[in-house]
């Protein structure tokens, strides 16, 4: 007993392949969360991110592997019959439905007489801040209410792993940045697992204790926010969670976890994680690079196109290392098309790329 | 686990109630009028079947001896095991009860098994106890399918796909193959290749003499006839949609009315009107004859008349269609061919045209085919010259009395449509471009090159006008004394066909038929609902081997004409295993299978509106397939399911095609008493009743109408969509 409270919550999946007749989405995923953990599954449409999680929640049934929830092997069972809850994409509320009877549907499933369904949906309604909606009609709600009413009905049922599938994607800017605290607080103060499906880079490093980034069915990096912001292992996180430059680089010598970079007519001093002697790829973030004007003749590189933003500047620069894109919050002298400019990094806005 | 038991105890009942409590085997004066109950002890030909085995018939002692044996399995505990042995046992039975079913009929063996097993006693068809039996043994197929993880042990979705395929064997496949079997029988049932091989090459089926002066087959025939009206129809129903769309036309909305009239008109109507304007006693007869001298006696009769009548009953349908297909081409490619210096004249013949040809290609194939079934009208016009259709009905009811002919001409007229069916399929398949997306494509269609607009308003004018002038007639010609002789205006023909006294009730001669189909009718609908709609659940939201076979078949037998399912119904149900001719079982199950379609388009359109999360947003919420279909799916198609019960009653009300052979006296339906009032020359009474006909369709669906409105069934379908975004803008503006 005190094995299976222990294993409560924990998710493993192992040797997973899905396929969709001959297209194969997902080749092998193996991948374990433990109990408690918010894991974000993040990556771009098509990468199987969706599909994995539908996997998990018993809507799809894996075409070779094991999955399982709590120590438990559920692979082959139904949806209704794994201790898993979702809140959908599209919240798929039953329109035809009060709120409360919304939210209390998962429990009357469970077998529970429809009184104390209800009672424990009010409980759940106000664990959400609705208990005063739940006469309404989903339609009767805001897309926001809606939402957190969708939360509350999958909690109420206190499943051992909380699936969602892009939750916040159909809110307005505002509102997502406000529920996805709330959702991270709730996870929090219930301890329960959850896995979260996004494309959007801010909100999986805003809420995650991991982020696991998919690319065409095969899991690129997993770690926490920070690492993955700081350490990528491929061009390609760099590129989808930092919005970063990817240059080519030389990599002269590797001392004491130090190592020696030239990049063009720039030497640089970094990190040397796993680099090794010869060429390599430097991440370069858009807001480390400083540009300062100067005269023709002495400059690095060349500002080509110049977007005004609001709260900041977007510059395309030409240099000699390459196309460069750099964002600079510095409004007062904005420069213009074809200044000659200086091109710098701030500290840890470069980082070799790993791998 | 319980759960799995659950289901086995329910099979295990229907299985023992099979054996022990109801009449084993069929009862000629009906399960359904319980007067068995009284005699069951004393006759043993009443007894379940646990009786007949004591009785002798040791044929049924494989039924008890598996049902005995599943008992038994179910005390031990659920798993794979098990369930692999419920399945083979479950497949077991199914094949032995149809295995002897068809090898010993009324009289002995109907097989030649004689001289290996000796002779044996006869047994009557399978009746209540033996369905129960079919049924437990299906159940536990599935369930036996469902323990050892098959669709990950939904043993609901199992069952219910079990429980299709074994209805659609039975209604569908199976009078098919009985069809197919007749055309090499005698009259007695004797195999011979006698029939087919005086059939089959007959010239009178398939003479090419009319293109040297003489007369053609009568297949050449049906096939020019169903080409001249699917032209004809398609032709018209694009007039009619450019009208509607593309036309400053007055009253367009009313021509929107024209896409009821084929659903509330029973189909020979149309044929009874045009004999009473045109026929020898019509009055535009009349009129030409007296302006011309010439005598033109009875030429509406033939293809020429066939022809007008089908071209005016199918016009709305391709008119249906069409409107779809021309409303769908996106304004904004006319509005770009616009821009592009291209004047109208161009823009249609370049742009507009070649978009709808595809959509154009559909509506004359559905012509086709509806010409090819139609079987009211050729009986009423045909005269000497029959169709495929009328041909099969003479051949069997006739003094011909041929069912080996009738099945050689049925199955000429099933390939020819279902060849058309094919090629809809296959060769349309994807190549509509005609799509409405719904986004971003404001704007507006182009209108009509003037001279084109101006021919299509006349000539959508004249035949609507033509359409009203006919249906006019059938309301008038109800009224008249004796039609073509005497106009008097009189109430006769009502008060025959529907007169009431308070001594002896309902005295009419319409009422007897009335009420039977009215009755059958009723109690087809609620299962035509019930097995479309279920079946339309599997399609859209169920993933199963073999279902794309399963979808495909399905789609195939909407193309069997009438007549063919009708002459398949009376070749399959006439002798054991499976009895109904002359019951009203077999007209229900006629109209069940006949009208499924119905049922099945309209939920799969409903279905597909419905979002799949909400199904799965239940299954994830703990709520089986079941309960998510009962709690989420239902309540969401309730107007769907209205829709499908008017539609499968009003349609169950207007079909002669099939029904015509499955008529008998004690359950005669209005249309075949109506044919029958054609055929002894009584028109007065036959309009009169086919007016009333139509007023109890139009109150019918005009009730509907107003219960649900469509403006509620349109929110519905939008409900589950749209609302969540609308929200969300309505948040952040």
């Amino acid at each position: 007993m005190t094995h299976q409270t222990e294993k409560r919550g924990a998710v493993s999946f192992r040797g997973i392949r899905k396929s969709f007749g001959a297209f194969t989405a997902i080749p092998d995923l193996n991948l374990e969360i433990a109990p408690g953990e918010l894991v974000t599954l993040l990556g771009p449409s098509g990468c199987g991110k969706t599909t994995t999680l539908r996997m998990l929640a018993g809507l799809e049934t894996p075409s070779a592997g094991q999955i399982l929830i709590g120590g438990k092997d559920v692979t082959h069972l139904p949806p209704n019959r794994r201790d898993v809850a979702m809140v959908f994409q599209s919240y798929a509320l039953f329109p035809h439905m009060s709120v409360l009877d919304n939210v209390a549907y998962g429990l009357e499933s469970g077998g529970l007489k429809r009184g104390e369904a209800r009672e424990l949906a009010d409980r759940g309604l106000a664990l959400v801040g609705l208990e005063a909606m739940g006469h309404r009609l989903p339609a009767e709600l805001s897309g926001g209410q809606q939402q957190r009413v969708a939360v509350a009905r999958a909690l109420v049922l206190e499943p051992q792993v909380l699936l969602l599938d892009e939750p916040l994607s159909n809110l307005d800017a505002r509102l997502r940045r406000r529920v996805r605290t709330e959702i991270r607080e709730l996870q929090q103060r219930l301890g329960f697992t959850a896995v979260y499906v996004t494309h959007d880079q801010d909100e999986a490093l805003a809420v995650s204790d991991r982020v696991v980034v998919m690319r065409e069915g095969i899991i690129e990096q997993s770690g926490t926010p920070r690492t993955l912001y700081e350490e990528p292992s491929s061009e390609f996180i760099a590129d989808f969670i930092g919005e970063a430059n990817v240059v080519p680089c030389t990599v002269d010598a590797v001392a004491a976890g130090r190592a020696q970079v030239t990049l063009g007519r720039l030497s640089l001093d970094l990190p040397a994680r796993t680099a090794q002697i010869g060429p390599a790829k430097l991440s370069v973030r858009a807001r480390a690079i400083r540009l300062v004007p100067v005269d023709a003749g002495e400059e690095t590189g060349r500002v080509r196109s110049m977007s005004y933003l609001g709260d900041h500047l977007e510059y395309e620069i030409d240099s000699d290392i390459g196309a460069l894109f750099a964002i600079s919050t510095d409004h007062a002298e904005p420069l213009t098309p074809g200044q000659p400019v200086q091109l710098s990094f701030e500290q840890g806005g470069a980082v070799l790329i790993g791998g | 686990m319980n759960s799995a038991n659950r289901s086995i105890d329910i099979a295990l009942l229907l299985g023992f109630a099979g054996l022990l409590l109801v009449p084993w085997y069929h009862i000629r004066s009906g399960f359904f009028g319980f007067d068995w109950i009284g005699d069951m002890l004393s006759d043993p030909r009443l007894w379940p079947g646990l009786g007949q085995i004591a009785d002798g018939r040791l044929q049924l002692l494989p039924v008890l001896l598996l049902l005995g044996f599943a008992l038994w399995l179910r005390r031990s505990a659920p798993g794979p095991a098990r369930g692999r042995l419920l399945l083979v046992l479950g497949a077991a039975g199914l094949g032995w009860m149809i295995a002897e079913g068809f090898a010993i009929g009324l009289r002995g063996w109907s097989l030649p098994l004689e001289p290996l097993l000796g002779a044996i006693e006869g047994q009557p068809a399978f009746g209540a106890g033996a369905v129960l039996a079919l049924l437990s043994f299906s159940g536990l197929f599935a369930f036996g399918l469902a323990e050892r993880g098959a669709l990950r042990g939904d043993g609901f979705v199992l069952g219910a796909i079990v429980l299709l395929v074994l209805l659609v064997s039975a209604f569908v496949a199976y009078p098919i193959l009985a069809m197919f079997a007749g055309a090499f029988q005698d009259f007695r049932g004797n195999f011979t290749t006698d029939g087919i091989a005086a059939n089959i090459l007959d010239p009178a089926i398939w003479s090419l003499g009319c293109l040297s002066g003489g007369g053609c087959g009568v297949a050449w025939r049906t096939l020019f006839l169903a080409l001249c009206t699917a032209t004809g129809s398609t032709l018209l129903g694009l007039v009619f949609a450019l009208a509607a769309t593309r036309t400053a036309m007055p009253f367009k909305k009313g021509l929107r009315l024209l896409t009821v009239l084929p659903i509330i008109t029973p189909p020979f109507v149309i044929g009874l009107a045009l004999t009473m304007v045109m026929g020898r006693a019509g009055f535009v007869t009349e009129l030409l004859e007296s302006l011309t001298g010439q005598e033109l006696g009875r030429w509406i009769y033939g293809l020429p008349g066939i022809w007008i009548a089908q071209v005016l009953s199918f016009t709305p349908i391709s008119f249906l269609v069409l409107i779809g297909v021309v409303e769908g081409v996106s304004p904004s490619m006319e509005e770009a061919s616009q821009t592009l210096r291209a004047n109208r004249w161009r823009t249609f013949r370049r742009v507009s045209l070649p978009l709808m040809a595809p959509g154009l290609a559909n509506a004359f194939l559905i012509g086709f085919i509806e010409s090819m079934a139609d079987f009211g009208n050729p009986l009423i016009l045909g005269g000497n010259g029959g169709v495929l259709s009328t041909e099969i009905f003479f051949a069997v009811v006739g003094a011909q009395h041929d069912p080996s002919r009738a099945a050689v001409l049925a199955i000429i007229l099933l390939c020819f449509t279902l060849s058309a069916f094919l090629a809809q399929r296959f060769w349309l398949a994807g190549r509509n471009f005609a799509t409405v997306s719904g986004k971003g494509d404001g704007g507006r269609h182009a209108e009509l090159p003037l001279v084109l607009g101006g021919l299509v308003v006349g000539i959508a004018v004249l035949w609507s006008l033509f359409t009203l002038f006919i249906y006019g007639m059938i309301l008038f010609g109800g009224f008249a004394k004796v039609w073509g002789l005497d106009h008097t205006l009189t109430l006769e023909h009502y008060a025959r066909a529907f007169s009431v006294s308070l001594e002896h009730g309902f005295t009419g001669v319409a009422w007897n038929s009335f009420w039977t189909t009215m009755g059958i009718a009723l109690a087809a609908a609620p299962l035509t609902a019930a097995v479309g709609l279920l079946t339309a659940w599997l399609i859209v939201r169920q993933r199963f081997p073999g279902k794309s076979v399963f979808e495909f078949s399905l789609m195939m037998s909407f193309a069997i004409p009438g007549t063919v399912i009708g002459i398949s119904y009376v070749m399959a149900y006439n002798l054991p295993p499976l009895q109904m001719t002359g019951s009203a079982l077999i007209l229900i199950f006629c109209f069940v299978f006949r009208n499924m379609p119905v049922g099945v388009r309209g939920g799969v359109a409903a279905m597909s509106q419905i979002d799949s999360s909400l199904d799965e947003a239940s299954l994830t919420l703990g709520a089986n397939s079941a309960r998510t279909l009962r709690r989420v799916i239902l309540p969401l198609l309730k107007p769907a399911i209205l829709a499908a019960l008017v539609y499968s009653f009003v349609r169950a009300i207007t079909s002669i095609s099939a029904v015509i052979f499955l008529v008998s006296a004690k359950y005669n339906m209005a249309t075949a008493y109506i044919v029958g009032l054609v055929e002894n020359g009584e028109y007065g009474i036959a309009i009169a009743y086919s007016s009333a006909l139509i007023l109890v369709m139009i109150t019918v669906i005009g009730g509907f109408q107003l219960l649900i409105g469509e403006r509620r069934l349109r929110r519905r379908a939008e409900d589950g969509r749209k609302v969540h975004n609308i929200e969300a803008r309505e948040i952040s503006a």
